[in-house]
């Protein structure tokens, strides 16, 4: 019973500061579609990320993108570049950039924006009001991200 | 040397299945049918459209060659029962009316139209004789009497073009099914564009995304093994991009498939098709 509760109160605890440090949706600053500074406040988790990168629920990115470190998925989308190299290409603070609101970049593109809470239209009832992903999500993935580089 | 070979055989095959529709052709109990034609002019970014058979696999294809093997027929089977009963306050079934199912040949390329001043579809047809002329319940929109009846009576257009009027009182119809086909919408933000007209040939995870034509519909779905309407389908993809989908029977939907039926114009009719 007391580890039960205190494993609560941790919990709790890990959440308020969490929420201290977020920066929400609606205030995150771009600049030429760049966002330089965390979402947390702190670095994101890899392994996470990978998880959150292939969770159909979550960032689903392998709908759209091949990415060859995730081979036990069957089933890679085409619709976008592959994600293979892509820490070469871009930047931390750029690749912060496309997964909050890709629009930013690249005008007009299919791939959705993950960390926005408005400005789309008819969400479904559930969805109102939210953003796709969670900013430690989003931080979580960049760190994955960041892990793909062509040797 | 040997290894090689097939190395390269395999990666234009992968590339060839995932970037375009394939070039099989399809006739169904040996009647040919039109699966790709120039894009009617309306179209402004597409080409050539093809039926949504030419993203499928073999073995999906290769189900609706053949009415033996098409699963939809028990459904159409249904539908002849269907039309032969006797339902509602007056007594009649559609048979004591309409001869003959084989007279609606041709109707199915012309739906949805305008018929004083409304927009109407097959559905409506069907429960328009069923409440007015029968004194019987309208059936459930994408309901499995409703799908069985727009299958029989589909059928019978089955190998013809489609050919739906977009001009005249049509027009206002049309322009707000244009519309909606390019409005962004849900927590993705897509519109029915970004996908069927934008990305068609291309894999979006596991699936081979077509033009998303309804030249099939009621069309004989493998995930769900029954009929589905249009609307149906439409209320998938709308509910896939986390958007509040628009009622099926409502104006939206029904604008939507005049819109998205004249951007088929000139494929054939393949009621009841198979897809996964
Ligand atoms: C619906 C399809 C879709 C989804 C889902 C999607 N993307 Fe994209 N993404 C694209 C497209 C298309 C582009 C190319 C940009 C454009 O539109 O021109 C792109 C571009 C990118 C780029 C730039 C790649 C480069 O090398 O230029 C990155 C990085 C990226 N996406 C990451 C992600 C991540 C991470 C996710 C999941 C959280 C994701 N994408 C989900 C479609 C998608
Ligand atoms: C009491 C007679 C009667 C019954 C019963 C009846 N219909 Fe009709 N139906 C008509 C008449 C009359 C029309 C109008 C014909 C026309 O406009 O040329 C019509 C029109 C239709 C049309 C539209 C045809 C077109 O070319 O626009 C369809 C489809 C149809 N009926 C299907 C059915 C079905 C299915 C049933 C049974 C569920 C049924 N009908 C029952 C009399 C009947
Ligand atoms: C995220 C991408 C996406 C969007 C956006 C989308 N769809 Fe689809 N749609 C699919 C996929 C995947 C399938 C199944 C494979 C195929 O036929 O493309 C499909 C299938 C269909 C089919 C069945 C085609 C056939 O041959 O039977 C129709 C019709 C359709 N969609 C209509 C729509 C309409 C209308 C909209 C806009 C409201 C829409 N879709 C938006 C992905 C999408």
């Amino acid at each position: 019973m007391k580890r039960a509760l205190g494993g609560a109160a941790i919990i709790a605890l890990c959440a308020s500061i969490g929420a201290a440090n977020e920066v929400d949706p609606s205030d995150v600053m771009f600049e030429e579609g760049v966002v330089n500074a965390s979402l947390t406040g702190q670095a994101g988790d890899a392994v996470s990320g990978r998880k959150v990168f292939a969770n159909r629920k979550q960032g689903n990115c392998l709908a759209c993108h091949t990415n060859a470190d995730i081979p036990e998925q069957s089933f890679h989308g085409e619709v976008g570049p592959t994600l293979d190299g892509v820490a070469d290409r871009w930047s931390e603070a750029e690749l912060r950039g496309i997964v909050t609101n890709a629009k930013m970049i690249f005008e007009g593109t299919i791939m959705p924006a993950f960390y926005i809470n408005a400005g789309y239209e008819r969400p479904l009832g559930k969805f109102d009001g939210k953003s796709i992903l969670s900013a430690q999500q989003v931080e979580d993935v960049i760190a994955y991200l960041m892990t793909l580089e062509d040797e | 040397m040997r290894r090689i070979t097939t190395l390269i055989a395999v990666s234009t095959l992968a590339v060839g299945a995932a970037t375009a529709q394939d070039s099989n052709e399809l006739s169904i109990d040996g009647a040919p049918m039109v699966t790709e034609v120039a894009a009617p002019a309306h179209m402004e970014n597409v080409d050539t459209i093809y039926s949504g058979w030419r993203f499928r696999s073999v073995e999906t294809q290769s189900l609706e060659m053949d009415d033996f093997d098409n699963p939809a027929f028990v459904f159409v089977d249904k539908g002849i029962d269907l039309f032969d009963a006797v339902d509602g306050s007056e007594g009649k079934a559609c048979a004591s009316c309409h001869e003959d199912v084989a007279e609606f040949a041709g109707l199915r390329t012309k739906l949805p139209k305008v018929q004083d001043g409304e927009l109407v579809t097959m559905e409506e047809l069907v429960n328009g004789c069923r409440t007015e002329r029968m004194g019987a319940e309208p059936w459930k929109w994408s309901g499995g009497d409703m799908t069985a009846m727009t299958a029989l009576i589909g059928l019978q257009s089955r190998g013809m073009p489609i050919d739906v009027a977009i001009d005249g009182d049509a027009a206002p119809f049309w322009e707000k099914g244009k519309e909606l086909y390019y409005t962004r919408v849900g927590q993705l933000d897509m519109a029915c564009s970004n996908c069927h007209e934008d990305n068609y040939g291309v894999m979006i995870r596991a699936d081979h995304l077509s033009q998303g034509q309804i030249n099939g519909f009621p069309t004989y779905r493998l995930k769900n093994a029954k009929l589905n309407s249009s609307h149906g389908r439409f209320k998938g993809c709308m509910k896939n991009i986390r958007a509040e989908p628009y009622k099926e029977g409502g104006e939206k939907f029904k604008a939507l498939e005049l819109y998205l039926a004249s951007r088929g114009n000139g494929l054939s009719v393949e009621t009841p098709s198979v897809r996964n």
